[in-house]
């Protein structure tokens, strides 16, 4: 829980401001009250009149001074039991956060078990099962499809998850570790050790390795850049290592494909500045039974 | 301007009127004892409550195939109303409904004062059951006034006693009746009786039973008076041509109680003062001070000196429904521009509200396009904007949908081609559009999604989206 009080100062302020609108209110009610001068109703008018439009002079009926009273008597037992008066929390201890979560509980009690029975089955089994499908379509429309796309088929920078290229490894159990705790991928920028000559050529080796038009003799010189900086992740072949998250650079698949740029082009932007891609961890947010069933969606996907 | 603008005109003809006027509205006064009467007019008021309450007590009871044929599904969001199923989506239709409504009620109005007052308003008609069941468990007015002068004994405790029940049971039946337009009646009246009905069921029929008796049992003209706005809002709806109940002031005065010989004296109007017309009023007023804003229309002042004028040998219609033009010996304008435009605007919402009702889709769909990217592009170099298709179906059967795009003769639609849906059931579908950049004349393309019912092909809907490429393709 973060603390969300008032400074002292302004929490009187706002207790002092309330305290006194409420008590002037009385106050009003009960002066106009002492002022009124005939008990019973008589035809006496107050002595003003505004284009021949006069006002009696007549008490306010008694039900309704009663209930003006009321409004007061209701106003300070509120403040009494909900937060009102500055930092003071009420003796009822109601919150908002706190109604939240409650409610938060309640839905779990109601709509737990559907997501613990689905838990109980397993990832392939769920992944042809269109019920658990339904639900685990809407878990990911909630949670996944802002960068992932609501068909899950990525953007820039987002991977595409329904094809067969997985950074990670593309078993239900990776798919399920890269969703609960989360990816953290860091490619480093090459500008300062390569230089703009050097990244030319590496960029030309890269496209090559997927078969990509490219300029035979900057390549040449390229591969040996790439054995020297970047085969430690990519591998020797290029084919990526799924334990880092090093993407297979032989199968044409571009993350970082800008939209205004060919692949060369963005291949040397990477090689340049670098990539940073972070995956946020779901685990803590949604607990085990739904990252279970998202797991079949998202490897669902792929499996079409 | 300074001298008071007197609030009650100080005529001593209207002066036990004004005693009664004058009393503060919130103060509780003497009460009203309306005295029976018949004739025409009553007889219209009558059949006219029947045939209402018949309507709204029968109607939670018939069925149309296999459910209740008004009944408004509050949890399910499905109201039905006899072979029409209506969803939240349709609320448009309501407002038409209520438009129509509104210039029903300034037309007739404008033509015929308040008719809907008199005749219709549920005030007036559960007003006039229970008064009927006093007249008849305590007998007429003068019978009514002694009792409850008269202390307390074993007779009148039974008359008291009867009154109330038959009050209390008729509230009741309002209650359960209005609370079985939402829960449907047949289970209801079971549930209700054993204890298995839903405590919002207890509540509301409590509530309705409570409100109309002491609506229909004490309130009574109070909230024609004093609640009801369209007593004070009646008066820019009338013109000198409407039709108002009125007194012939010209012909009754000056009144005057005479014997049952025949012709009246010359000195004397054809009114002889009996007293009847304010008898008989609902809301305690007399009608021969003029118009007044208590005043409903509910012509039973009409019926009561009709019957005196027939005894008297006099012609009828000392009080009728007249034009003031009638009264002050012109002639009465029927057709006026305002009536005719009231007319005329009621007819255009009649037709539109009928053109709405029946070409009332029976899909609802709507298509999102993806904002977390502009576009992707697939491996094959295709520009790819992701599109959420939501179709809901209104109808209650089974239907098969046809999914199709429009707006480029080379793009794709990815996705699935027919969606079958379940009566009331709602689908979220993606679909994926696919067209090859050197295709694209502009970054912005204008699209849509064409729906085919397989059943009613005929029910085909449209919906626009866009498709947006890159700018600076290189």
């Amino acid at each position: 829980m973060f603390n969300n009080s008032l400074p002292t100062f302004w929490s009187i302020w706002v207790a002092l401001i309330t305290l006194l609108v409420i008590f002037g209110c009385l106050w009003l009610i009960m002066a106009v009250r002492k002022s009124e001068k005939y008990k019973e109703e008589t035809e006496n008018t107050v002595g003003h009149a505004f284009d021949g439009i006069e006002e009696y002079d007549n008490p306010l009926p008694h039900w309704w001074y009663l209930k003006f009273l009321g409004t007061i008597v209701f106003g300070l037992g509120y403040l009494v039991l909900y937060p009102g008066l500055g930092n003071f929390q009420g003796i009822l201890n109601w919150s908002s956060t706190g109604q939240w979560q409650e409610e938060m509980a309640a839905a779990e009690v109601k709509y737990g078990p559907v997501f613990a029975a689905f838990g109980k089955k397993s990832i392939e089994e769920l992944a042809s099962d269109p019920a658990a499908l339904e639900v685990g379509g809407r878990l990911f429309a909630n949670n996944c499809a802002v960068c992932h796309g609501s068909g899950g088929q990525g953007a820039y920078g987002f991977p595409n998850l329904t094809d067969a290229d997985w950074l990670y490894g593309d078993s239900p159990e990776k798919i399920k570790e890269s969703l609960n705790l989360g990816r953290v991928a860091n490619m480093p920028a090459w500008q300062s050790a390569l230089g703009d000559s050097g990244i030319e050529e590496t960029a030309h080796y890269v496209v090559s390795l997927s078969g990509r038009a490219h300029d035979e003799t900057l390549a040449a010189k390229g591969q040996a850049h790439y054995q020297t900086y970047c085969a430690a992740c990519h591998m020797p072949t290029g084919e990526g290592m799924q334990m880092l998250g090093a993407p297979n650079l032989t199968d044409d698949v571009w993350l970082y494909k800008a939209p205004n740029l060919t692949i060369l082009e963005s291949v040397k932007q990477t090689l340049r500045h670098g990539r940073q891609g972070v995956m946020p961890a779901q685990l803590p947010r949604l607990g085990e039974d739904k990252v279970h069933l998202l797991t079949a969606y998202v490897y669902s996907l792929s499996q079409q | 301007m300074s001298d008071r603008i007197p609030t009650v005109e100080d005529q001593t003809a209207a002066g036990e009127r004004l005693a009664h006027r004058h009393t503060p509205a919130y103060q509780t006064k003497q009460g009203v004892y309306t005295r029976g009467t018949s004739g025409f007019f009553q007889n219209i008021r009558l059949t006219a409550g029947i045939i209402l309450l018949l309507m709204y007590y029968l109607l939670p009871w018939l069925n149309w195939g296999d459910r209740q044929m008004v009944w408004f599904n509050l949890p399910d969001r499905q109201f039905y109303v006899f072979n029409a199923t209506f969803w939240p989506q349709d609320l448009v239709l309501l407002s038409w409904l209520l438009i129509i409504c509104a210039f029903g009620l300034f037309f007739v109005t404008v033509f015929g004062g308040r008719i809907w007052c008199g005749y219709t308003c549920p005030q007036t008609v559960w007003t006039q059951i229970f008064m009927a069941i006093e007249r008849h468990t305590e007998g007429e007015r003068n019978a009514r006034i002694k009792l409850d002068k008269a202390p307390m004994t074993p007779d009148k405790l039974r008359k008291k006693v009867v009154k109330h029940t038959l009050w209390l049971g008729i509230a009741w039946a309002t209650g359960f009746t209005f609370v079985a337009y939402f829960i449907p009646a047949r289970a209801l009246v079971i549930d209700h009786w054993t204890g298995q009905a839903s405590l919002a069921a207890y509540v509301w029929i409590g509530f309705f039973t409570i409100a109309t008796y002491l609506n229909a049992g004490y309130l009574r003209e109070k909230v024609c008076i004093h609640m009801c706005p369209y007593a004070r809002f009646q008066s820019v709806m009338f013109d000198q041509n409407t039709l108002i109940v009125a007194y012939d002031t010209a012909r009754g005065e000056p009144r005057g109680s005479r014997k049952r010989t025949g012709a009246s004296s010359n000195s004397q109007g054809d009114c002889v003062d009996c007293g009847l017309c304010v008898q008989v009023c609902p809301t305690g007023i007399d009608i021969r001070d003029g118009l007044q804003y208590e005043c409903i229309q509910c012509a039973l002042c009409i019926d009561a000196c009709n019957s005196i004028m027939d005894k008297m040998n006099y012609d009828r219609g000392l009080v009728r429904y007249a034009t003031e033009h009638e009264l002050d010996g012109g002639q009465t304008h029927w057709l006026r521009p305002r009536l005719i435009g009231y007319g005329v605007a009621m007819a255009i919402m009649c037709v539109a509200f009928t053109y709405a009702l029946t070409h009332r889709s029976p899909v609802d769909a709507k298509v999102a396009r993806d904002r977390g990217a502009l576009f992707n592009e697939t491996k094959m170099g295709h520009i790819e904007n992701t599109y959420t298709l939501t179709l809901f179906n209104k109808t209650s059967f089974n239907e098969v949908y046809e999914v199709n795009f429009e707006g480029h003769p080379s793009g794709r639609l990815i996705g699935p081609a027919s969606l079958e849906l379940a009566p009331g059931q709602t689908r979220v579908q993606v679909y994926r559009v696919q067209i090859a950049p050197d295709m694209l004349a502009n970054s912005r393309l204008p699209i849509s999604f064409i729906i085919e019912p397989a059943k009613y092909p005929e029910n085909e809907v449209t919906i626009e989206s866009s498709f947006i490429g890159p700018d600076r393709w290189k």
